[in-house]
């Protein structure tokens, strides 16, 4: 079990995370105090064009040699600690924050590194299996995913999300069951903009990892949700599904359902995805909740064992795991969508040009 | 006189023993066992039955049909003094060899005692955090597609997808078969069922009888190295085609149907005379290097309108390495059989003694497969001696697409595994074509019998599936965190690509 809330302003309006923080505490039921975390779009506008690379070093030493690591494959804008507020929390790791461009020319990559995001991942894989006890927590432009052990309160303290401002919100609250609850294993999990809080277990998981390794994804964070992260920039940024097809993969219609469609063309089509991206599909009782540059979408399993919510109004886009905490993030709501199971909810901002 | 001490040529392991209190001498007995092993006498008034102790091999047809229940088999096995080395069967072994001079033949898989590592892995079930599934309540589907996949929606071609995958209902095929090693009625019950339950039938190297045409479009037919019964119209008919290289019992080696087998429909659909013996070369003859075979693979494919094209390999030292040849030569399928898949007729020391565990086989082409980043290219389907639907589920969660039951499917019709399949004298009428004994085999009952086994194994599988909380064999398939090992070396585990029990 573990609480999820979302909260997306369609404007860009940017606000600090104290409606989130009130939105995810409400729910503390739902964690037990073993992780919890926020992403947060928009809050690095000087430095926008720069992939926002945020390390966790579990000691100085292994946070010197992910500076080094970056050194080495990166141009360094600008780079910093992450600010913390460590008194209540006293035993964590360490947290930087670096500006980078990819620095090798088109000649100099390996195959499978042609763009610049591509380039990224292939690093960020590579930082995670090499440099012992680093890990990269996000890796996407002008966001920040800010995550650990402790109640959701406890993080938001810790990472001072008061003085950030954002125009779009994640915030998870953790339940760990059958990993451990470490500061890697929080929620979120990012790669480039894509950034997911999860809950549920993914029965599939085992085939899921192993999917992705044939793409160069490896899972390091000892955590099903992690696959989640890697399976959505797999299909919608690599293999160029939309948000509905991607979500058609990953909670795809049974075969009872695909068979009784008249549209032929249709049919075919949704058959395609299913066969092409079997080993995609999620099995499990899920409700995951992305975050990405052009907006916000929900999306549970087939059979809808994993609550979500939400709610629109005034030009905002509230997600949660329960309705009460919809109200908490804002008291005037209206109508709260509870969508069918398997069925995505998709916010995007006014000023995207659609590209779905 | 000749000095004969052994066992196996004048005294058989075995004895229908006779309980003369219940018989009434109705004969029966004597006229089931084709092997001549049972008599009647007259003794005074009385009609009684005795064995010869010379061909008894406990197929148990005659216990099991003798109307009054007088008759249990035993084994009468001469008491050899225990020895760790030489066991019963090695100074068998010995003793029928000094008295042939030559290669000691068998049938079935091996029972060889290296480890069956199906009988070493555990599954996981789902407790408190992630529910399990009821597959009496909740939606759980077996759907299996098989052939060449794209690997990712860039390869999308609208109106041309359709026909490409072959769909299965559930991960399960009919191991191949050749009419002349098993029975007509055997093969159409097999096609049957497969048609019925949407499944697929395996032809063996036997050609296609008449009668099996309306099945044809569940059937994979074989083209092995014998070339027996392919014709242009063979080449059109089936669902796939089937290169036969190699088989788990005897890898390496040709088929053999013997002679006394060749009767007047298996002449007439393999196209060679009555009676000649029917002897698959080891080699295809025009497949001596992978580029062979690639240009086989494109004539089957050119021929037959492009179907899906399965390559059928033996489980040895080197399979992943052939695997990925075969896939890059252009197949669709791969058929991976292992040393504990029936055979009519091997010789022993081959089954029990060359090729790898099927298991261990599995892994290693998954793993090598989607480390080339071609296991989208093509279906693996494994076979080699599964007994159960745990066997089957396991070899999924290992990485096969689908699983080909054989042995199975007999043992489903009554065999008992006496293992004289290549006497053409199966008391069944499974494995034999002598019109006299194969209508033995009523075509109805083996149908329902098979029919049985399989629908049986379909709700198991689901089971298996449901405390898995997965409700689709895709995210089964290759799961390995499902399974556990259980006193694996390091060694095994890492090859498998399993956690040991307690991790």
């Amino acid at each position: 079990m573990c609480g999820i809330a979302g909260l997306i302003s369609t404007k860009k309006i940017p606000e600090n995370g104290a409606r989130i923080k009130k939105g995810i505490q409400l729910m503390n039921d739902r964690g037990n105090g073993l992780g919890a975390g926020y992403a947060v779009y928009g809050i690095y506008p000087e430095y926008k064009d720069f992939y926002a690379l945020h390390i966790m070093g579990s000691t100085k030493a292994a946070m010197e040699e992910a500076r080094g690591f970056i050194a080495r494959h990166f141009e360094i804008a600008f780079e910093s600690e992450i600010p913390v507020w460590n008194k209540k929390i006293k035993d964590h790791p360490f947290f930087n924050v670096f500006f980078a461009m990819p620095r090798p020319s088109l000649e100099e990559r390996l195959p499978g590194e042609e763009t610049d995001s591509d380039y990224v991942v292939s690093k960020c894989m590579q930082l995670n299996k090499t440099v012992s006890g680093a890990y990269v927590c996000s890796s996407g432009m002008n966001m920040g995913v800010f995550k650990g052990v402790g109640t959701p309160l406890d993080i938001y303290d810790f990472f001072r999300l008061d003085e950030y401002s954002g125009y779009s919100w994640l915030a998870h609250n953790r339940f760990p069951t059958n990993t451990p609850g470490w500061w890697g294993g929080a929620h979120p999990f990012n790669m480039l903009e894509w950034s997911i809080v999860h809950n549920g277990e993914i029965s599939s998981y085992g085939i899921n990892r192993r999917y992705l390794e044939s793409f160069g994804y490896f899972c390091q964070l000892q955590t099903d949700s992690e696959a989640v992260a890697y399976l959505i920039d797999l299909l919608i940024r690599r293999h160029g599904l939309s948000i509905t097809e991607a979500t058609t993969v990953l909670a795809p219609p049974y075969w009872s359902t695909i068979d009784r469609i008249a549209d032929q063309e249709e049919q075919e089509a949704l058959m395609f995805l299913r066969t092409t991206y079997e080993q995609a599909m999620l099995n499990g009782p899920f409700a995951i909740l992305t975050a990405f540059k052009g907006g916000m979408f929900s999306l549970t399993d087939n059979t809808k064992l994993r609550p979500m919510t939400a709610a629109s109004h005034n030009g905002y886009t509230y997600y949660a795991s329960e309705i009460s905490s919809l109200y908490e993030m804002e008291d005037n709501i209206k109508d709260v969508i509870m969508p069918r199971a398997g069925q995505p909810i998709i916010t995007r901002f006014e000023t995207e040009t659609a590209c779905a | 006189m000749e000095l004969r001490f052994d066992q196996p040529v004048h005294q058989s392991l075995f004895q229908p023993t006779f309980n003369l209190e219940l018989c009434d001498g109705c004969g029966e007995c004597a006229l089931q066992c084709t092997f001549n092993e049972i008599k009647i006498e007259q003794r005074g008034d009385r009609k009684i039955p005795t064995a010869n102790r010379r061909a008894c091999g406990a197929c148990h047809r005659c216990e099991v049909t003798c109307p009054r229940h007088a008759i249990y088999i035993e084994e009468k096995p001469l008491a050899l003094r225990k020895h760790g080395v030489w066991k019963a069967n090695d100074v068998k072994r010995v003793h029928q060899q000094a008295g042939s001079g030559a290669v000691n033949l068998t049938g079935f898989g091996s029972d060889s005692e290296l480890p069956v590592y199906w009988d070493r892995l555990v599954f996981n079930a789902c407790q408190v955090t992630n529910p399990a599934i009821d597959p009496q309540r909740e939606p759980m589907e077996t759907i299996t597609t098989l052939g060449r996949k794209a690997r990712s929606k860039q390869e999308f071609q609208p109106g041309k997808n359709r026909s490409k995958l072959i769909r299965l209902n559930m991960p399960v095929v009919f191991a191949p078969m050749s009419y002349g090693s098993i029975s007509l009625n055997l093969q159409k019950a097999l096609a049957r069922v497969a048609s019925e339950k949407g499944l697929l039938w395996y032809s063996g190297e036997g050609g296609l009888h008449e009668e099996l045409y309306p099945f044809s479009d569940h059937a994979v037919l074989q083209v092995a190295s014998g070339r027996f019964g392919i014709s242009p119209q063979y080449l059109q008919k089936a669902l796939a085609y089937q290169i036969k290289i190699g088989q788990g019992a005897k890898p390496g080696i040709g088929g053999h149907l013997p002679g006394e087998k060749v009767l007047p429909g298996i002449s007439e659909t393999r196209m060679i005379p009555e009676g000649s013996d029917a002897i698959s070369p080891a080699p295809q003859h025009d497949i001596y290097s992978i580029e062979d075979l690639r240009l086989l693979i494109y004539a089957i494919k050119e021929a037959s309108d492009y179907k899906p094209l399965c390559v059928k390999i033996a489980a040895v030292h080197n399979a992943p390495a052939i695997a990925s040849g075969i896939v890059r030569a252009g197949a669709d399928m791969i058929y991976i059989d292992g040393y504990r898949g029936g055979s009519g007729a091997t010789p022993s020391i081959v089954r029990d003694n060359v090729g790898i565990p099927v298991e261990l086989a599995l892994a290693a082409i998954d793993q090598r497969l989607r480390s080339e980043g071609i296991r989208n290219q093509a279906s693996i389907i494994c076979a080699g001696g599964f007994r159960s639907s745990a066997d089957i589920m396991k070899a999924i969660a290992l990485g096969a697409d689908a699983v080909a039951i054989g042995t199975a499917a007999l043992i489903a019709c009554g065999c008992h595994g006496c293992q004289r399949c290549h006497s053409g004298k199966c008391p069944w009428g499974i494995t034999t074509n002598d019109p006299e004994i194969s209508k033995r085999l009523d075509p109805e009952w083996a149908y329902i019998r098979i029919k049985n086994l399989v629908e049986g194994w379909h709700h198991e599988i689901k089971e298996l599936m449901g405390l898995n909380g997965i409700y689709d064999i895709a995210s089964f398939r290759g799961n390995r965190l499902i399974l556990r090992g259980v006193g694996l070396s390091e060694k095994e585990l890492s090859i498998l690509g399993i956690s040991h029990a307690g991790e």
